[in-house]
């Protein structure tokens, strides 16, 4: 993020490093992967459970039937194949997530660009209001996030992303014995596996708001600056 | 701005066109020959890395009689189509004996009389299908442990093969097998179970006896065991993938 005199509006500044954009972008294909192929894995049995166990005598809570094929990774009913795909990304997100908090912390682009600084907890009424009218920041305004945009990105990056990794682990029966137990606080496997469908969930919306976004500000600026890490100041919004 | 319109248009149509040739391509790499092998390489880390980091006989989570699943679901095969099974399963199995062999100093041949004769082990456990759902039932059998040790494991064996009754396709050699290695062979929680919820193991589940590797998924744990082989490798045995389903592209390491 810009702190010096370059940026001015109408003029090229480096907004994105080298770093976060190759993660991004690794980022990007593990997440299509992971959700194409868990959704095929859960078309091997279409239905979520609360609790430790499918068969209770409760039966299932959710039941959608199985989701079509061009959606899914393979394209046909293919189990074996989709685990293979899952948890080949499930590796690449991992490491490249572990790579981009270590980064994100270690060169200060946590605490200087993501996390909200003190005043701007306050904003975020007017945040609200300003996305729902698609009103965006222009100018100067725009090289920063706004408050909404920073919290978006730290409870997806430190949270739902983290806490979806557990929730697939406690679906591992080896990961049950290493500490046991221990998916019981999320309700058992099957809770674990529904949450993790959940979470899944949660991520495809972000992801679905930062694509529209990244679209109504500008798609080419934005996205030239996610590939050459060059960013358009906006001019200022006539008064 | 009808150049940003323009732009816009361009820059949908190329995502939708980019998008569309990753899937196809996807799809067009999981049914080439050299890029799977590479996917599946993710299996030896997770095995290498669960193993370096999870106890050797850390158990799996025991649950109590008030989880048990009211009916323990039947996957895979409910009923062996074979002569020979249905005539051993006529008489209770009175006939069926366990055959264990292979790289052992002394084979054996176990009658049901004489695996219940052996030191027992009840537990109440998950039973995680690679499909996804989960059921919990009370097993009773004896450790795989015992058996190994009264046939004396000769060093040089690596693997425990066990072949079933149940033949899964109209062919001859598409009998189900699976294999296990010897951290999971001695395993505590490794059992031959001969029972279900207090009665003898049902058909659907498996009778007279199958296996429970408690810390991997469903599909390890052979039905319908007609005897235990042990090898230095399985490479040589039907499809060399240690495992029907192995044979068919599923993971060897089904811990997760």
């Amino acid at each position: 993020m810009p702190q010096n005199d370059d940026v001015v509006p109408g003029r090229l500044y480096k907004r994105h490093s080298l770093a976060v954009r190759v993660m991004h972008w690794i980022n990007v294909v593990a997440i299509c992967v992971l959700v194409m192929s868990g959704l095929q894995i859960f078309n091997a049995h279409p239905a979520l459970y609360w609790g430790a166990s499918s068969y209770t005598g409760a039966g299932p809570i959710w039941e959608p039937g199985r989701f079509p094929g061009w959606i899914t990774l393979p394209d046909v009913q293919w189990l074996s194949m989709g685990r293979r795909w899952h948890f080949f990304f499930a590796w690449v997100l991992v490491i490249n997530g572990a790579a981009y908090w270590a980064y994100a912390i270690a060169s200060r682009h946590f605490s200087r660009d993501l996390w909200p600084a003190r005043g701007e907890w306050r904003t975020i009424g007017r945040s609200i209001v300003d996305h729902l009218h698609f009103r965006h920041p222009q100018g100067l305004e725009a090289t920063r996030y706004n408050v909404l945009q920073k919290l978006a990105y730290v409870v997806i990056v430190f949270a739902v992303l983290p806490l979806l990794v557990l929730l697939g682990l406690g679906m591992s029966p080896t990961f049950d014995a290493l500490a046991p137990g221990w998916i019981e606080l999320f309700g058992g496997r099957q809770s674990a596996r529904t949450l993790h469908f959940a979470a899944g969930a949660v991520v495809v919306a972000f992801a679905a708001v930062h694509v529209f976004e990244v679209f109504v500000t500008g798609a080419w600026n934005n996205l030239r600056s996610m590939v050459t890490g060059r960013y358009r100041v906006p001019p200022e919004r006539a008064p | 701005m009808k150049g940003g319109t323009g732009r816009r248009r361009f820059l949908g149509r190329a995502a939708a066109l980019a998008g569309g040739l990753v899937l196809t391509g996807c799809d067009r790499l999981s049914r080439t020959g050299w890029f799977p092998p590479i996917l599946e390489r993710a299996e030896a880390l997770t095995r290498t890395v669960q193993r370096l980091i999870t106890p050797r006989n850390a158990l799996a989570k025991e649950y109590t009689e008030k989880d048990l699943s009211p009916t323990f679901r039947s996957n895979g095969t409910a009923e062996p189509d074979d002569e020979e099974y249905a005539a051993l399963a006529k008489d209770g199995f009175a006939d069926w004996r366990l055959s264990v062999g292979g790289l052992v100093e002394h084979p054996l041949e176990l009658s049901l009389a004489e695996l219940r004769a052996m030191p027992s082990r009840t537990q109440i456990t998950r039973h995680d299908c690679v499909e996804g759902w989960s059921a919990i039932g009370k097993w009773t059998g004896v450790p795989l442990a015992a058996v190994l040790a009264r046939a004396g494991v000769k060093p040089a064996a690596r693997y425990v093969v066990f072949r079933c009754a149940d033949p899964m396709e109209d062919t001859d050699e598409s009998n189900y097998y699976e294999s296990i290695d010897m951290v999971d062979a001695y395993h505590p929680q490794t059992i031959l179970a001969y029972g279900l919820n207090g009665a003898p193991l049902p058909v659907p589940n498996g009778a007279p006896l199958r296996l429970r590797v408690e810390r991997q998924l469903g599909y390890k744990m052979a039905k319908y065991l007609m005897s235990i082989e042990l090898v230095e490798s399985f490479a040589g045995i039907a499809g060399g993938k240690g495992g029907y389903w192995e044979d068919r592209g599923y993971e060897w390491y089904a811990g997760i």
